[in-house]
């Protein structure tokens, strides 16, 4: 049997959920959510291993390689890009919004994800459960003019990896916070630490070193440093 | 003599209190700014044939009045201009530090730098050249190292001459042409109008969207405030960002131009305080660290408590016969008796305890510990809806809730505060371990204890989460200095010991005074009885516990341990296996734990959270209480 795109693709944005909700990748809740059963999963994930998507860490389970990564905050965009249009455009509620946007996303091309997003005003967050739209991986401030490059969640980086701040999603408080402790755009970021069990992680800004929690880092987008 | 108002303002961590202790000595004041939650520091010092007053301003990173420190700081240059304001800044973070500098000569306050821990700096391999940063900002630099009193005698003598001199030149700040502009634009507006802070001021904060100044203004020109917002959009339009965050940018861009500067990188050394660093938040050793020193800390607190405490109770035995030969053994003997017990109680229960959980607690903030602590427990926290930051009120309960309550300030938001107030009244603090340990420890085993602490531990994550999902408002995630490790400054340790022991001793001791006076009067009314019997449904029908239970626990609401005391004194006897069933004994302890804060903590949660709030806590605990008795006493009864 091949795998369809679509269904590496699903399993990509189950991924990166789990990942964003600070949970460990396991069979049994990967299987549970996509509704299949678990030996299909350990199946699938092998699949998705040999083609580079995922690795297998004895401690850590599964988790998403730089690839799998990219493709699956690409992925989780055009769903949650999706659920804002049908919500607000559409005016669809409930389970709908969802569901349909699980189908949709997979025949969203690039051109009619970037027109999407215009379309919407670049929202930050999805409709359902508040959860902030990965950004696209075109420099955010100006969607005319995009050159390519990739922008990260801060928690995405590795420890001793450097980025530059691209921008900053959530409320105005904590924004002013950020910006305030010296987190502006275009600023150098190194990470120092991370936390275990998915902890907060220790950068270093301008010279002094912040302690950012997880949820907070995912809200901070970056250029990485090669 | 001349009267000279001196202002310390700076970040957090960069050894402001260690300087106003260096200047002010002993002649100091702590309270809290009017209507605030926040501490007040000042001080008087002669120097040189003047008297200066000093006012420690609140630590804070910005003036963008997102929190009450930042409001109060403000306010306080802005509107009470004091003759000078001494800028504390941690030379080996300069730019961060100068961002709020450059908000300071915003303000047009007379300035002076106090370029703070230039040894520390030269450690981490920066040096800074002050007469360069002097030059470029324009204003007096004095390189200090508050810790040792170097540069403190230098720095008044400075800020006596600029009191003396009608202006400092300060640098003028210049944004970018297209926001230079536009505040010139807004200024020339807002000079028309009286306004107490400096027009070019206002105007950069009216771009920033600044919400008290845009009220301010809003009242007496809302045109002013249009072409503001007018001017914040169309620089939105120019770089993609808000306003607010463009302004930032530009202060910390002039911030990072001085400072690159004026400083200088050199290889920096390793010592043993960046191992200590490295070591206290390693992923695996991080772990087994906080487990000992907390122990350690909670295993010294009780020996020292314990050893004083009996001490202290030997040496006042003599003070009750004292009182019956002086005031007799009638109802006034009595009642003068209840008072003065009120007193004792305080004295031998409360301070042992107290003490050295202030001195360790004292040792561990200014050493930097504890955003340590917070950094590794942040994820814990975050299953109870709180971040890491909580972490260290709740560590404080286990001495007393009342400044674990305080403790609480540091949380960011309204929700937070209320949340961290309330799980920490469910930590067992020292006077609930007397009863865990005197009650089920003693007579039931060391097992049902450390049960016993361990169902506190679950139902404190369980209310903890309950009240996450029932209070409106999400949570807030976790933003957090971790400043360097540094050695304590023993004279600030001591003054903060101090000052929060006064502050524990004003708020406690009259209560346990009137307290104990009014169960007193109970007494000789022969209410007591009554009381009990009032009860007994709770008590002894839902509770299943002794008719007596009622009145003990009544007493328990001055402190939780004269449940027991008392429980003792009225049977009199201590041998508890004889008057409770080992059911008991566990029902017990578990609604002393929980069934109401005492009347100490009641008060600080009044000044901490307001009444409504208070009530609010003390009733649903008081509920809770009784019915988890109730239904551990059925349970207990199956088995």
């Amino acid at each position: 049997m091949t795998i369809t795109r679509e269904r590496i693709e699903e399993y990509l944005e189950a991924l990166y959920k789990l990942r964003e909700e600070g949970k460990q990748a396991k069979t049994t809740e990967i299987a549970s959510r996509l509704k299949v059963s678990a030996a299909s999963v350990t199946e699938m994930l092998k699949k998705l291993a040999d083609s580079g998507y995922v690795k297998h860490e004895s401690y850590r389970g599964v988790t998403l390689t730089e690839k799998g990564l990219k493709a699956a905050r690409k992925i989780t965009r055009k769903h949650r890009l999706l659920e804002r249009f049908l919500h607000d455009i559409l005016n669809i509620r409930g389970r709908d919004v969802h569901e349909q946007a699980c189908k949709m996303e997979h025949a969203l091309s690039e051109d009619a994800e970037k027109a999407l997003c215009r379309l919407l005003s670049n929202p930050q967050n999805c409709p359902d459960d508040n959860k902030a739209i990965p950004p696209c991986d075109r420099p955010f401030a100006d969607c005319e003019k995009c050159i390519g490059q990739e922008i990260m969640p801060l928690m995405d980086l590795r420890v001793g990896q450097k980025g530059i701040v691209a921008l900053i999603r959530g409320g105005r408080g904590m924004i002013q916070r950020l910006t305030d402790m010296g987190l502006t755009p275009g600023t150098e970021i190194r990470i120092l630490k991370s936390a275990p069990f998915h902890g907060p992680i220790e950068i270093c800004v301008r010279g002094s070193n912040l302690a950012i929690g997880r949820g907070v880092a995912m809200k901070i987008f970056v250029e990485a440093k090669k | 003599m001349t009267k000279i108002v001196i202002a310390l303002a700076g970040n957090a961590n960069v050894g402001k209190s260690v300087l106003f202790n260096q200047l002010t000595g002993l002649h100091q004041h702590i309270g809290n700014w009017p209507g605030k939650t926040v501490e007040r520091a000042e001080g008087t010092l002669h120097f040189k044939g003047h008297i200066i007053d000093v006012i420690d301003l609140p630590g804070i990173y910005s003036l963008s009045t997102f929190s009450t420190e930042e409001l109060i700081t403000r306010d306080y240059i802005a509107v009470e201009k004091p003759d000078v304001v001494i800028n504390v800044v941690d030379a080996s973070v300069l730019e961060r530090n100068m961002f709020f500098t450059i908000q300071l000569l915003e303000l047009e306050t007379p300035l002076i730098m106090a370029l703070n821990q230039v040894d520390l700096a030269k450690k981490k391999g920066i040096i800074v050249n002050h007469e360069k940063l002097e030059e470029l900002l324009g204003i007096p630099v004095i390189p200090t190292i508050a810790i040792k009193g170097v540069g403190v005698h230098e720095l008044l003598e400075k800020a006596i001459e600029v009191t003396k001199k009608a202006r400092t030149r300060p640098a003028k700040i210049k944004y970018g042409r297209e926001i230079e502009e536009r505040i010139e634009r807004i200024a020339a507006l807002v000079r028309k109008l009286k306004i107490g802070y400096p027009a070019r001021y206002v105007a950069i904060k009216l771009l920033e969207g600044d919400r008290e100044i845009k009220e301010i203004v809003g009242e007496i020109s809302s045109k002013t405030v249009s072409v503001a917002e007018k001017c914040a959009k169309e620089i939105e339009h120019i770089h993609g960002h808000a306003c607010s965050t463009v302004i930032a940018s530009e202060r910390y861009n002039i911030a990072n131009r001085i400072a690159s500067k004026s400083q200088q990188l050199v290889v920096p050394e390793t010592g043993l305080l960046e191992k200590l660093d490295e070591i206290t938040i390693h992923k695996i050793w991080g772990y087994p660290i906080a487990v000992t020193v907390t122990f350690a800390m909670f295993f010294t607190i009780f020996s020292f408590g314990n050893f004083f405490s009996d001490i202290l109770n030997v040496a006042l035995r003599g003070v009750k016969p004292l009182v019956e030969t002086v005031f007799g053994v009638g109802m006034s003997g009595t009642l003068i008796w209840g008072a003065i017990e009120g007193v004792i109680a305080g004295i031998t229960i409360a301070l042992p305890y107290i003490v050295p959980f202030y001195i360790i607690l004292g040792v561990l903030e200014d050493s930097g510990y504890l955003p340590r602590i917070a950094f590794l427990m942040d994820n814990l926290m975050h299953e109870i809806g709180l971040h890491g930051k909580a972490f260290i009120p709740l560590i404080l309960g286990y001495g007393c809730n009342v400044p674990a309550c305080f403790g609480c300030r540091i949380m960011e938001t309204h929700r937070e505060r209320l949340m961290a107030t309330f799980v920490t009244t469910l930590v067992p603090c020292a006077a609930r371990t007397v009863i865990i340990l005197g009650l089920a420890g003693k007579f039931l085993g060391i097992g049902w204890a450390l049960a016993l602490y361990g169902i506190d531990l679950l139902i404190i994550f369980v209310l903890g989460r309950i009240a996450f999902k029932v209070l409106p408002g999400g949570p807030t995630g976790l933003i957090m200095e971790m400043s360097s490790y540094r050695v304590p400054h023993l004279n600030t340790v001591a003054k903060q010991v101090w000052f929060r022991l006064e502050e524990f001793v004003y708020i406690a001791f009259p209560l346990m005074i009137a307290g104990s006076f009014a169960i007193k009067v109970l007494e000789v009314a022969n209410l007591l009885e009554p009381i009990g019997k009032a009860m007994s449904p709770v008590t002894m029908t839902w509770l299943g516990l002794p008719a007596i239970t009622g009145v003990v626990l009544i007493f328990g609401i001055l402190r939780k341990e004269l449940t027991l005391i008392m429980l003792a004194a009225l049977t009199g006897t201590s041998n508890f296996a004889m008057i409770l069933t080992k059911t008991q004994m566990i029902v017990f302890t578990l609604v002393t734990m929980f069934y109401i804060p005492c009347i100490a903590t009641i008060v600080a949660l009044v000044k901490e959270l307001g009444w409504k709030n208070a009530l609010y806590i003390t009733l649903f605990e008081i509920l809770f209480a009784v019915f988890l008795g109730g239904i551990a006493f059925r349970l207990l009864l199956l088995v």
